[in-house]
């Protein structure tokens, strides 16, 4: 018997022994929130108060200011150099004064470690933001960029559209690929293990700044449920 | 509410150890990895008790975390109906696991990665081995992994010239002191600032002289020490939270970036992730990213979690390998009333809350798991004559099930696993116990109001035992100091409440 045959005949060996209970999957007990009717105005807020407890850096801004507004955070930052994913709007850097250097997903069009280690800061979008636990989750689709993208640059600026934002965990479970490399990122790294004492920034971006956009000027009142 | 009419009736009720023993899976080899301590229970705790030290950052760290899950805890209003849930999704699940193994297995495959099979720590390691010498490094990264300590992964590497790098911090901390992990969480909980400012300043050939004990600045020379061993890392070894079966997805939920920097900068992965680790489908990690972060850390979330399938082109590791491990799990599936601790999620917040382990700390437990899930855990995963001592490790307060994100009677498995030890002993010698020729003898006695009476007076003599600090500890007799070692008893006092009803009330015997 080979190592998998041999595994699966001592569980085989141990349900005779000791036969499981019966419990089909469809009868697993659910009785825990999947669903929730808070408006988008709610999430947001709700998002930005967990966002700015992990320590995170947060502006707002409506769709039409948001060009100056990643331009704004950049020079605060006093970022001159970033990277950005393929695939991202153009339109979202055309205010930076610094230079942009962009990053393939084909390994043809993908920049170095130490290129990536020299750059100032990263900026991407995500794929679907949690509020209740001030989770953004990178999916690696256009905009977003490859998994190391997002972890050598100390300085990682996410942009979030309102849409984007769902209550909580299965909601966002729900529009997630499970087979596309994901990355949920909750606050900027940290570690608890001297004396329990949070500290941020040990190896992933050291800030995390996060620009939420509401609908353009004039749709900002649209009440919506997730 | 009923957890008993929930739970399993078992058909191997009452088994003895007959020739179908043999049949039973066998429990994790002697002689490697980390699952046996080196003395009883009694022994090691009576030695970390005597370190004030210790206990002082033990006390400080559990209290702290002890309040920060409440917190988080108390935020949500269907904690009680996730935990249920959690637990059915574990019951099924370990039910069902040769169909969700083999529906893992090729969900990886078809995404490009390799499964291997290992029965037990031996074949793991070798397994391991073999793959870091095929890619001709003699140093790998890791990241903080339960399994990998549990078969002692770095000693047997190091046996081979081959270096493994950990870390995270509290891992990297253990390791440059030369030390055992105390933690499932916080693997350094017993140490302190100034322990691991000294830790670093000798073991760290980059630390600045002017380090100080700041947390900030003792991780941000971790960060300065480890970056350059991420930037050029060709072989990582990482644990998984998670193995979906539905989609062959594996997660490494972590906090600091060194799981995503190893799952991400190296051209190769191994991933060792024991049997029990696996969820049925995608969603239902809506359960256990609920659970997991806010038991362990107190945290609404952890910083980062990674999930990956197989291999994508173009991001992250372009060779994967996935191990799975049964190293005793089989053994555990086949105890009807002790398997439910293989449902366990690795949160550690029934160590935060043991009032045992709050004192102990970890290393009392000799086992890389400790606290109340370790109690129930290593005996069952080595056979209880191997870690006979832990589940007596415990005052049976219940305040481990009470926090447990699963549901994991701990107390019930515990008095079971005592069962089994005093079963166990009674078939192997045929002189009774100290305790079964006590409670013999007390039968004796209590049979008859004379003797029970004489019996009660002598305990009287007590008081002799207790003059110096009105307890009586440790009896250097036969038989008593067995029981005596880790109990206190009340200095007796001197007129049993017979002899004082008799005076007060008069006569009647």
């Amino acid at each position: 018997m080979n190592a998998r045959e041999e595994v699966l005949a001592r569980i085989a060996a141990a349900h005779s022994a000791a036969p499981p209970p019966d419990l089909p999957y469809e009868e697993i007990s659910r009785e825990y929130r999947t669903t929730s009717d808070s408006a988008i105005e709610t999430l947001t807020e709700l998002l930005i108060d967990r966002l700015v407890d992990y320590r995170a850096l947060v502006r707002q801004c409506s769709a039409d200011d948001l060009d100056g507004t990643i331009a704004e955070a950049v020079s605060d930052r006093g970022a001159h150099t970033v990277v950005v994913p393929t695939g991202l709007d153009s339109s979202w850097t055309a205010g930076l004064s610094g230079s942009v250097l962009t990053d393939g997903l084909s390994a043809d069009y993908q920049r170095t470690i130490s290129e990536l280690d020299s750059v100032d800061g990263v900026i991407t979008g995500c794929a679907v933001a949690i509020a209740e636990t001030g989770t953004l989750i990178l999916d690696s689709s256009p905009g977003q960029g490859r998994r190391v993208l997002t972890l050598i640059p100390d300085y990682h600026l996410c942009v979030v559209f309102a849409d984007q934002i769902v209550a909580d965990v299965p909601q966002a479970l729900v529009r997630l690929e499970a087979t596309r490399p994901l990355t949920m990122i909750s606050g900027p790294s940290a570690t608890s293990d001297i004396e329990l004492n949070r500290v941020e920034g040990v190896h992933g971006p050291r800030t995390l700044e996060v620009i939420i956009v509401s609908p353009s000027t004039g749709s900002g009142h649209i009440q919506r449920s997730s | 509410m009923s957890d008993a009419s929930e739970r399993s009736l078992s058909l191997s009720k009452g088994r003895s150890s007959t020739s179908s023993d043999r049949m039973l899976p066998p429990t994790s080899p002697r002689g490697v990895g980390n699952l046996r301590g080196e003395d009883r229970f009694p022994v090691a705790a009576r030695r970390t008790l005597a370190d004030t030290q210790l206990r002082r950052n033990l006390g400080k760290a559990t209290t702290t975390i002890r309040a920060k899950r409440a917190q988080v805890v108390a935020e949500l209003p269907d904690w009680e109906q996730l935990r249920e849930a959690g637990r059915q999704l574990k019951v099924h699940t370990m039910a069902h696991l040769p169909d969700y193994l083999a529906q893992l297995e090729s969900a990886v495959i078809a995404r490009g990665g390799v499964v291997h099979w290992a029965r037990d720590a031996n074949e793991a390691n070798a397994i391991v081995i073999d793959l870091v010498r095929a890619k001709g490094v003699d140093e790998v990264v890791k990241v903080k992994s339960m399994a990998t300590q549990e078969i002692g992964l770095n000693e047997a590497l190091e046996q081979e010239g081959i270096a493994a790098l950990e870390t995270d911090l509290a891992e990297l901390i253990v390791q440059l002191g030369h030390d055992k992990p105390s933690h499932i969480l916080v693997p350094a909980i017993h140490r302190n600032r100034a322990e691991i400012r000294e830790i670093f300043l000798r073991e760290m050939a980059d630390a600045d002289p002017a380090l100080t004990d700041e947390p900030v600045a003792l991780a941000g020379a971790a960060r300065q020490h480890l970056r350059r061993k991420f930037l050029s890392a060709k072989v990582a070894i990482s644990g998984a939270n998670f193995g979906i079966a539905e989609t062959g997805t594996l997660g490494v939920v972590e906090s600091e970036g060194n799981g995503r920097m190893c799952l991400t900068m190296p051209d190769t992965l191994i991933t060792i992730m024991g049997i029990e680790k696996l969820v049925p489908r995608w969603q239902d990690l809506e359960v256990f990213l609920q659970l997991l972060p806010r038991s362990s850390t107190g945290e609404r979330m952890n910083p980062y979690t990674s999930m990956w399938t197989g291999v994508t082109p173009g991001d992250g590791p372009q060779e994967f390998h996935l191990i799975l491990l049964d190293n005793g799990r089989t053994a555990v599936l086949a105890d009807a009333e002790g398997r439910d601790a293989l449902n366990c999620i690795r949160c550690s917040a029934c160590l935060n809350v043991c009032p045992v382990y709050e004192r102990t700390g970890g290393h009392a437990y000799g086992s890389v798991y400790p606290g109340p899930i370790g109690a129930i855990l290593s005996p069952q995963l080595t056979g209880i004559e191997d870690n006979a001592s832990l589940p007596y490790a415990s005052s049976l307060c219940g305040a481990c099930y009470d926090v447990c994100p699963v549901k994991i009677n701990i107390p019930e498995i515990l008095v079971h696993l005592r069962a089994k030890h005093t079963e166990t002993y009674a078939a192997e010698h045929r002189v009774p116990s100290a305790e079964a020729s006590a409670l013999a003898a007390a039968a004796w006695v209590m049979s008859d109001r004379k003797r029970w009476t004489y019996a009660l007076r002598s305990g009287r003599l007590g008081r002799i035992l207790g003059r110096k600090r009105d307890a009586i500890g440790e009896v250097p007799l036969p038989l008593v100091k067995q029981w005596t070692d880790a109990r206190d008893f009340a200095r007796p006092p001197k007129q049993t409440f017979r002899d004082w009803w008799a005076a007060e009330h008069g006569g009647d015997r």
